[in-house]
Formats: structure tokens, sequence, C-alpha cells
């Protein structure tokens, strides 16, 4: 026997307090087609990310192809000659770049040349049938050809182990099958490959070579299907595995009694007449009539986005149908109606609990959101939680519990207020057989004994054979409904699944599987070089990156016109002539002469005059309120002392409440008070002023305008805020959505991939830097007096140096929310108040000072303004120039070394 | 509507960001050192100005020029040459640069006018505006005294005693901790709510919600009350232990007067972040509308800049922004002490703001409701 292909001693892995592998000791075979077999969450899929790279080996050891995997070096060896599908339809694709575009993706990553790349991406995609889809955008396939492109996008470097974690969950049989097909051809024209599949299906499972039984972390059993069948003497596979379970968990499991459903008058619980359902030109739901009766189980077969959950949304009123009628009980659907909402328990597709509350929060939560009365809630909740097993978690959050229990938690939510129908929408996706067979039998009880009508979605055949009737649904259209045995028997075969299978090859042109014989034949590998830093992989992610900007639209418009709307409010807006300050006098002189001091004041374009004040009070009151910022007194006497040449004193108050404004309002009355005395001096011949001139010059913006100052400001601001957030977003969200998953198993290296990611924005950023100049110069009449040339390049290192900052701020935050908060937080104040916008950097003190220093606004204002107003050239910048160029290479230092290149 | 709906939905969101030790941990942050260092690092208008002399006189009098600037208003003064001090400027190392030319005493006591040229760098606005008016009158001072003791000379016939009301020494830092408290508090209660909105989106917990017997009303109604409590104990709590006990800013008004305000200033804003959330179809999107709503709010609500200052028509813009109202009335009421007589105009502004933003989300949530996918 070959070596093999992967070996685990004594592995753990633990996430917090939760043990997903618990010392896992196991050899993989080489050549084959290796299975994990086990419910969701039994650590199937951290097992195979370990295998894969995508997560770092915490305990334990690990050789995967001959070499350790806690060693970097030999992960990057082997890196191109494993592909790594992880689970969740189309986790690893990107839905708005086109199917050709996926897979060059794909293939540009490792390196092939354009003639070679197209030529594979060719034969791949006319392999799976994908060939006429190649310019659909992925996120619009049906899931089963999502599997086939995910697929493409791992073979398109003839891997030596590829890696499918559940590829068929939520995909249709018909395409299932042809899934494995696919992969049974490609087996056979490379007989050399091991293929490791993680499913749920145990159908599936039955025809691998080799399987891998897990539960808890723990590998219960290892052998072909044949021998995992004879050791338990079950029929099944699935009957195999619920007798390798421990005992406790297998203790109370007996096969489930459909029971026989009490006949009832055939009141009708659910009606529906040619409902539809359309997003734009794209029809959901085509003309569904489905007519369920009171007490029923109503099961709704179908593939993923063939419409099931829009149909279920429409008949609890959450959308509005766009044709059609839906009667509940016998009465139309409105939305409005919150007593029919009151007879309906909803389970929606991912598990809508609150995960920050405990199980009885959550219970409680709900009892009282349905109005039961406050006294009958802690006997209703417990009642509820006997029924459904939970008393022992009451005071457990959702997210410690296993799969199984949160979904019958799930079910006493929707069932806490005793509805009369539960309409729930596929609530047993990934929970293991036991639980599954539990859930079930809480479900046949509740129809039998109480009469509930249960309308549920589901994708697995043995649990359509336990519900009454069955709607076959495809495409937004129902195919088929009736009893379970009905279809059998009209089409003439023994399990539902060929049943389902020959209906579906019927409303669709059966997809050219016969094709498939064409996969193209093992290219012998590359011995490519591995490089540190390999420029085609870096562009292969700039690409990327800047198709995804070009696909949305909206994200780039915001960010230019954004910013250009942001430069029109703040050139308009911020300003330091300070004009029409309100003041009043309080005149107990009332001479000639104190009515010429205030009008010298009044006539000036900075003040305007308000009523007389009457008294101190009045005063005190009118400043309290904030009417006037100046307030005037001048003594009784005023005149007449001036004259006989006794010390006089006008008092003036300034309100400090701003003190900006104050010291301007301070500037302004010394001013005109000079000026009232030198022109007093003047009429009367006095000898008041010196002979000291002083000539103040403004430099740089001789008319001192305020726009002149400010728009060069305002760039430097915005360009650091608005990339920064962009840059940030991108590669969080790649992190939120899974994606990240292609940098974890993919050769790119770090730098590779920050610099991929950035290289787009910085061209984003540039593009506003040229809009907000053009806006400078045209609408602001801002003057250019300097080098453009050296703006320019001051810009491009600046805005290397923004997105490099938000680069940064994405290696430690982990959801969008915090990227958001932390960038606004981060970037705001301190371009904003440290960066010398409005008071320079050398009069700042402290920690804001400090920031201020090393900030890259800093420098590239003194840039902006230096050859906006002063007509400097690099000559003159190059103290500015020189810990701006140096900003970009420390900040993606940081970043790449704070980023990770495996999950932990 | 039921208000136990409201209230229980309400309980719920307070559970769940007390799960969020990330949100707290920012939060904590934005309202303890946020506060402390905007407020120290704020200098007063005229802070360490940094100013050059070009002292070609090396006189006396010149001599006691250059001494009379002092800090905190200005850095010691460098004496430079004429021909470093284009270059200097250029560089942006002085905003002020004085040239005092040769015989400048001579000429001062035999009486003869002498000029004395100021440069100022104007693209350093606050500075260079309030500071050159500074340096004026410091060298007027400075002259007159001189002349005074070597001639006798009587001092100006009319003094203008200024004084500072409510700010006595125009502490921008009393001013600038306030401001930071009201951002933070805008920008907390945006984000707390819209991004709050979105989460349950993509999680889907939303329409969970909708197929229950509760309007969308109570759904807003309480993030509102509840997002709103939480940032209002922050900022109640910033503005007794940071501003008033930490940063020892006077308060001089009544500080549950301000409280009050600030209760309705989150009642729009938290509106507005449901407006937001809904207007928004993800986070990125939601993250750039962000930064297109707070920083005109920051700029130009009276916070950075004096309103007078801005052009007419984006006066009244910004009336409509609840930051401009609750500006105005936080001045008057911890500066100036003013009582709820002066400041009504203010609450009723905020009143009908909050209610306005409200109405329109409330709309906008149910009209995204219904299209919801």
């Amino acid at each position: 026997m070959n070596p093999p292909v992967a070996s685990l001693r004594a592995l753990s892995l633990r996430y917090g307090s939760t043990v997903a592998l618990a010392d896992v000791d196991l050899d993989l075979p080489a050549g084959c087609m290796v299975g994990l077999i086990g419910p969701d969450g039994v650590g199937k899929s951290s097992l195979l990310a370990l295998i894969a790279g995508a997560r770092a080996v915490q305990d334990g050891e690990l050789r995967v192809l001959g070499g350790d995997m806690r060693n970097a070096r030999h992960r990057g060896e082997i890196g191109p000659r494993i592909a790594y599908m992880p689970q969740g339809l189309g986790k690893n694709l990107y839905p708005t770049l086109s199917v050709y575009e996926n897979v060059d993706f794909f293939g540009r990553l490792f390196g092939h040349d354009a003639a070679e790349r197209d030529r594979r991406i060719r034969e791949l995609l006319a392999a799976t049938g994908l060939l006429r889809f190649s310019e659909r955008p992925a996120g619009k396939l049906s899931g089963g050809m999502k599997q086939k492109l995910g697929l493409c996008c791992a073979l398109i470097h003839d891997p030596e182990l590829l890696i499918l974690d559940e590829p068929t969950t939520g995909v249709d049989p018909l395409s299932r099958r042809q899934f494995w097909e696919l992969i049974g051809h490609i087996r056979a024209s490379r007989p050399g490959m091991s293929v490791l599949v993680a499913t749920a299906y145990m159908e599936e499972a039955a025809r691998f070579d080799w399987l891998v039984a897990m539960d808890a972390g723990r590998v219960l059993a290892t052998g072909t299907p044949a021998e995992l069948l004879a050791r338990t003497g079950a029929a099944s596979l699935e009957a195999a595995f619920i007798a390798l379970l421990p005992e406790d968990k297998r203790r109370g499991h007996k096969p489930v009694e459909k029971g026989e459903r009490v006949v009832g008058d055939g009141e009708l619980a659910i009606e529906a007449e040619g409902l539809t359902k359309r997003f734009g030109d794209f029809t959901a739901v085509d003309r569904v009539d489905l007519r369920i009766e009171r007490g029923e189980i109503f099961g709704f077969l179908g593939s993923n986005g063939c419409g099931k959950t829009t149909t279920m949304k429409m008949l609890t009123g959450l959308l509005p149908a766009t044709e059609g009628r839906a009667r509940l009980f016998g009465q139309e659907i409105d939305p409005h109606d919150l007593d029919t909402r009151r007879r309906v328990g909803y389970m929606s597709q991912s598990f809508s609990l609150y995960s920050e509350l405990t199980v009885r929060q959550n219970l409680e939560l709900h009892a009282r959101l349905f109005r039961l009365p406050e006294e009958t809630i802690p006997g209703r909740v417990a009642e509820m939680a006997r029924r459904f097993g939970l008393t022992e978690v009451m005071d457990t959050l959702p997210a410690a519990l296993p799969l199984g229990q949160r979904q019958r938690l799930s079910l006493a939510v929707a069932m806490i207020h005793g509805p009369e129908m539960l309409i729930l929408d596929e609530p047993t996706s990934g929970v293991d057989p036991v639980a599954r067979d539990e859930f079930w039998r809480a479900l046949i009880e509740l129809s039998r004994r109480d009469r509930v009508t249960i309308f549920i979605s589901t994708h697995f055949m043995n649990e359509a054979e336990r519900c009454d009737r069955i709607s076959l649904m495809h495409a937004g259209r129902v195919l088929v409904s009736g009893t379970p045995e009905e279809l059998k028997r009209r089409r003439g075969v023994d399990s539902l699944e060929d049943a389902f299978i020959a209906y579906l090859e019927e409303a669709v042109d059966a997809e050219p599987t016969a094709a498939a014989a064409a996969v193209p034949s093992a290219v012998p590998a590359h011995a490519e070089r591995r490089r540190r830093f390999d420029p085609r992989r870096m562009y292969s992610y700039a690409r990327r990156e800047a198709l995804e900007l070009a696909r949305d639209p909206i994200r780039a418009t915001l960010a230019l016109l954004g910013s250009l709307i942001l430069m029109l409010v703040m050139g308009y807006g911020i300003s330091m002539d300070v004009e029409d300050l309100t003041f009043a006098v309080l005149d107990r002189d009332q001479t000639g002469l104190s009515r010429d001091y205030v009008l010298g004041i009044a006539g000036s374009r900075y003040f305007v005059e308000r009523p007389p004040i009457l008294d101190y009070e009045d005063l005190d009151r009118r400043m309290r309120s904030g009417e006037l910022s100046l307030a005037l007194e001048i003594p009784p006497g005023f005149a007449r002392d001036l004259a006989r040449g006794d010390a006089v004193a006008i008092g003036a108050w300034i309100d400090g409440a701003m003190p900006m404004r104050a010291e301007t309002v301070r500037g302004y009355v010394q001013g005109m008070h000079a000026h009232w005395l030198a022109d007093l001096a003047a009429r009367r011949g006095y000898d008041v002023s010196s002979s000291v001139n002083i000539e103040t010059r403004f430099r740089y913006n001789p008319d001192v305008k305020s726009l002149v100052a400010m728009v060069p400001a305002v760039i430097p601001l915005l360009l650091m805020l608005i990339p920064a957030m962009l840059t940030a977003l991108s590669v969080v969200r790649e992190k939120e959505l899974g994606s990240i998953v292609n940098f974890y198993v993919t050769p790119v290296t770090r730098l590779e991939f920050l610099l991929g990611k950035q290289l787009p924005y910085i061209a984003l950023a540039m593009l506003n830097f040229l809009l907000l100049f053009v806006l400078a110069v045209g609408l602001f009449r801002v003057p250019m007096t300097g080098s453009l040339l050296t703006l320019t390049v001051g810009a491009l290192l600046y805005v290397m140096a923004s997105t490099a900052t938000g680069l940064l701020f994405s290696t430690f935050t982990r959801s969008q929310i915090a990227a958001i908060f932390a960038t606004a937080i981060l970037t705001m104040l301190p371009a904003a108040q440290f960066s010398g916008m409005i008071n320079p950097v050398s009069s700042l003190e402290g920690s804001g000072r400090l920031i201020g220093e090393i900030y890259p606004t800093t420098h590239f204002l003194t840039i902006a303004r230096g050859t906006f107003s002063k007509g400097l050239d690099f000559a003159d910048l190059s103290q500015s120039f020189l810990p701006l160029a140096l900003a970009t290479p420390v900040l993606l230092a940081l970043a790449a070394a704070l980023l990770r290149k495996q999950e932990r | 509507m039921r208000l136990a709906n409201v209230f229980h939905l309400g309980v719920k969101e307070l559970r769940s960001l007390w799960r969020d030790p990330m949100m707290l941990a920012l939060m904590v942050y934005a309202f303890t050192v946020s506060v402390y260092v905007s407020a120290t690092a704020m200098p007063e208008s005229l802070n360490r100005a940094p100013i050059a002399i070009v002292d070609e006189d090396r006189s006396q009098l010149s001599a006691r020029i250059a001494d009379a600037f002092q800090p905190p208003y200005f850095l010691p003064p460098r004496f430079i040459s004429l021909q470093e001090m284009d270059a200097r400027m250029d560089a942006g190392l002085d905003t002020f640069a004085l040239v005092i030319p040769p015989g400048f005493e001579r000429d001062v006591l035999a009486g003869k006018s002498v000029a004395l040229q100021l440069n100022v760098d104007a693209t350093r606005m606050s500075q260079a505006f309030t500071g050159s008016g500074y340096v004026q009158s410091i060298i007027n001072a400075e002259v007159q005294e001189f002349l005074t003791r070597k001639r006798g000379q009587s001092a100006t016939p009319v003094a203008l005693e200024l004084r500072n009301r409510f700010n006595q020494t125009l502490d921008q830092g009393w001013f600038g901790a306030i401001i930071r408290v009201i951002s933070n508090v805008t920008m907390l209660s945006i984000i707390l709510t819209g991004a709050a909105l979105i989460r349950e989106r993509e999680h889907g917990t939303i329409e969970h919600l909708l197929v229950m017997p509760v309007t969308p009303f109570e759904i807003m109604a309480a993030k509102v009350w509840s997002m709103g409590l939480v940032v209002f104990i922050a900022a109640a709590f910033a503005l007794v232990a940071v501003v008033e006990g930490l940063l020892r800013v006077p308060i001089s008004g009544s500080v549950a007067l301000f409280l009050a305000g600030a209760a309705l200033h989150l009642f729009a804003c938290t509106a507005l972040g449901i407006l937001l959330g809904t207007v928004a179809r993800s986070m990125p999107q939601f993250g750039l509308l962000l930064i297109l709503v707070l920083l005109p709010l920051e700029m130009l609500s009276g916070g950075t800049t004096p309103r007078e200052s801005m052009p007419q028509i984006v006066q009244t813009v910004m009336l409509a922004a609840p930051n401009t109202h609750y500006i105005a009335m936080a001045q008057a009421i911890l500066f100036r002490g003013a009582g709820f007589d002066v400041v009504w105009p203010q609450f009723l502004a905020l009143a009908l703001i909050g209610s306005t933003l409200f109405g329109l989300s409330l709309a906008q949530f149910r009209k995204s409701m219904a299209s919801a996918g």
C-alpha cells in the first residue's frame, strides 16, 4: 500500500473551551476516495481545514504529503499540490465575478501563462457543462452549478490531493448525481489523485472507497462501507452510524413511526392560488398552487434557490405576493393582521435565535412578544423545556449548544405560543441522524396529537418519506404534488430520490453529463520554482479586487461622489473669517462721542448691532442665551473725562463659551479700538499712537481667504478617511464572508495578498485625488502656485499610506462593524484634529502632538499647502516627503506581521 | 403599539450589546481616553505659536520686544537671518517672522516713523489670524512702555478693558472636551442603531421578528430607547467623571438640564442611524454613508469653527442637523449657565428634528422590510 496521504497523531483542536478534535489518530490512504461521515459540528470541517493547511495545528502531529504541517516551509511547498473546497455553496467563489473570471483568478494564482490558462479553463468548463455560462456572474448560478464551478477552481492546478467539504449539501438530487459522476470521471483520468470528502448524506458515502465515521471530535470507526455495515450488522449506513454512536447518545433512539393521520373534515389550513413573486425581471416563484389540510405534514422539496423559502415567506406575510392569492385558515393574508401571526409559528432557515440571549431568555422574550399572560409564562417556558429536552441547558447561550439542541430550541421558540400551524424552512440541515429523528418524533406528535399543520422544507429524502404529502419544486415552479408513495408509483421507481431525479430531468433538458468524458488529462506538474514574491500572484489578487470594485458601482460611486460632496460642503463651510458677530451696547454716556465709538464698531462688516442693553441684568440674560457675542459698556461721563484727559475705560465682555470665536472677537475689538483712537487723535491732534508702524504681510494667501487655506487641507483629510475605510472593509469582508480561505490555502504570500488588495484602491484614490484637484482649481479657484508634479507624487505616496492604514486596521478587526468603528475613530480624530488642519502640529500638546508628528496626514498637509499656496517643489518639501515615503513600508510591514496566513 | 413589546425588545438589545466586549471596549475608549486626549491636546487659540525674529537692530528695544514673546502664547523666538526667513516659512517652521530694521530704536526715540515687517503664514488659519493681532499689541505695548520710561510720555487715553465671560482664560480644553463628548455621542448612537439593524438583517433575525405580532414601530422604538439609554449613561459618565472630575472643567449650568437635552439629541441620532441602516444595502455602503454624514455633522455644526463664519446657506441647511442645536444648547447650559427659559428653542428644534427623522426612518424601514428578499 502507498504511504498514507495524511497521517494524524494525537491531533487536537479547540475553539476557546469547545473541543473540536480530541486526540485523533488516523492514517488516510492515498489514491482513493476517502469519506468523512457524521453530522455537523463533530469536527469534520476542522479536520479538513487542518489537512488543507487553512487552520493552524494546535496540538499533536499532522503530516500531509510526506511533511510536517507545522512547518511553514513545507506548507508553502505542498500548497500547489492540494486543492481545497470549503463548506458552503460557493463559499470561496466571488459572486460578482463571472464563471470564467473566477477560474481565471485561481489559474493566475498558480502561475500558468495565458495560453495554458485559457486552454485549461475551457477544458474544465466544457467538462462540467459550464462553458455556455462562462460570462454569468457566479452569484447567479444555481447551487449545483456553483459547486461544479468550485470544483473547476480546485482542479485548475492539477492537485494531488482534492479536499471537498460537504460539496453537495443544499444541492438538488440531480445535480448531486451529476457532481459525483464528474468526480468519477476525473478520478478515472487521474488515477493517482487522492480525494477527501466530508458529507452528511449517508447514501453518497456508501459509494466511497474508505470511510471515517466521526462524532464529537473523535473517530468512531474506519473502514470500507462494507466493513462498517458488516461490523454493525446494519442494513443501511445511516443505521450503521447510529449503531456506532456511544451508548448514551443512542439510548432512547428508535425508528420514527409515521403514525396515522387523523383524517379531518377537509378544513384547509393553507390555500394558495397562482402565487407568484418577481424580483425585478427574475421570477422567483411562478404560479404556485397549494392546498394543505389542517393537521397535515406537508413537505416541500427542491434545490437551494428554487423558490421554497420565498414561497414560505409569502405565506407568512413576510413578503407581499406579486400575483395570486394565499389564505391561511380561510383568511386572506394581511401583513398587518397581528392576530393571524399569533396562530402561526415560523422557523427560518438560518437559526433565528438571539445568540446573545440564554435559552431561557430566548423563550421568555418570545412568550412576551406573543403576549402570553405574564403569570402563565414561567409554566409555559418550563413545559416547552421539558417537551423539547432543554431543561438542563436553560441558562446556556445557544452558541454553546450542539446543533441538535439548538434546533429543538428553535422549534420550542416557534411553538411557545401554541400555534395551530408551523412553517419550518429546512429545519434539519446539518443535524445528526439521531437528533433529526427526535425532532421528527416531536413534529409527528404535534401533528397527530395536537392537529398542528406542519409545512416543512427539506433536502433529505428519508424525511420527505415521513410527510403526508410532498411537492417537488424547481426553478420557481411546483413540478408535482402527492403522497410519497404516489410519486414513486407514478414514475415506476423504488426510491423517492429516483422519482425526484426523473421529474427534474423532465423539467430541465438534461445537462450534458456525457461531455464529462472529456476531462482534461493530467498535465505533468510544473517544476515551478517557488518564489518569495511573485508579481503575477499579486496581480491576480489586484485584478480580482478591481473587477469586484467595478461590479459594485455603488461603492465606487459613493466613494468618489461622496468625497466631492464633502469637499464642497467643507470648502464652503469651514472658514475663519468670522463675520456678522452680534453685539450690543450699554451706553451710560449717551453723548455724540460715545455714539461715534459704537458706530465705528457697528459700521464694520464684522459686527451686527442689536438693540441697546438696558442694564446689567439685561446684559447678563442676553449673553447667557448666546444672543450676544460681545457686550460693551461705555461709562457715564466718558466724553467729559476724555476731554479732561482723565483715565477712561470702556468695558467689553466677550462670550468665551467658544474660545476660537472669542479670540477672533477680541482681535477685532482691539483693532477697532486702536483705529478709533488713532482716528480721534488725528481729528483732535492728540499724540496717542506710537510712531511704530507694523506692516503685516499675509504670505501665501494675501487676501486672507479661508477657502485658499482650507481646500488644500480638506484633500488630505478626505484621502485618508475614504481609502482607509474601503481597504479595511475589503479585507474584513473576505473574513466575514469566507473567501479569505483562498488566501489560506493557495501559495499567495502575505505581502502579495496585501499589495494585491491595495493596488486597486490606490488607483481609485488617485482618481479621487484628481477629481478633488479639479474641483479645487476649477470651482473653488484656489490658485495652484507650486509644482503639480510634486503634489501628485505626494498624493500617490499619501494614498499608499492611507490604504496601508486601512489594511493595518483590517488585521485586528474581525467583523465589518468593528472595522467601521475602528476606522472612523482612528482616522477621523487624528486627521481632523491632530494633523495641523486647524492648529499647527507644533502648537499641540501631549499625546495629540505625538500622534500628529507621525500621522501621514500631517506631512501630506504640508505638501498640499506648500504646493498649492507657497509655490514649492520637491527640493523645498523634502522634509515632508521622507516620513511620507517611510509610512507605507512601515504600515505594510506591520500589517503583514499581524496578518495570519492560517486560521487559528 | 404595545409598550411591553418595546420594553422587552429593548432589553434584548441591551443584552446583545453586553455580550459584545469589543464594542464595549471601544465605547469606554470613546468616552474616556478619547475625550481626555482631545481636551488636553487642544491648544489655546494661540498656543505655542512658532515665531522667528530677524533682528537687524540688536538694540535694547529690539531685545525687549523679543523677550515679550513668551509661552504659552508663543514659543521662544528664534533669531534668524533674513536669508533663512523664506526657506523657514516655506517649510512651515515658523508661523510668524518679524523683521526689525537697523536703527529701529534710534528712530523710535527720535520720533521718526518706523516700519516693522511682520510676515504671517496665512495657511495657518487660526494662528495666523488671531496671532497677528497679538503680535501687534505686544509690540505696541513694549514700544509704549519703552517710550514712557525714556520720555515720560503718557499712555493711551482710553483703555479697553476686555473680559471673557464664561471661560475667562479661553481654555480650549473645556470646549474641546465637551465637543468630543458630543461628537462621540453622535457617532456612537448612529453606529449602534444602524449597524445593529444591518446585522439583524444579515443574521435573519429581523424577519423572524416580523412574523411575530410585533410592528416595525415597536422594533424601532425598542432600538431607539435601548441604544439611546446606553449612550446616555456613557455620556453622563463622561461629563461627570471625565470632564468635571478629571479635567476639572467648571460647569456652571445644570447638568440635569443638559442631560435632558442629550436625551432628545439621542432620539434624533438613533433615528438617523436607523435611517442610514435601511438605506445602506451592505456594511461597506453603511461605512461610506457614515463618513458622508458624520463629517459634515462634525465640521459644520459649530463645534469646530464658529457658525457665524459659514455662508448663510450652510448655516440654514445645518439648522436641520441635530448637532447644531445640541452644541448651541450645550454651550448655553454648561458654560453660560442658561436655564430652560433660555434654551427652550433648542429643545423644541431637537424634538422636531427627532420626530421627523423617526417618521422618515419608520417609513423607510417599513418599505425596506416589504421588499426584503
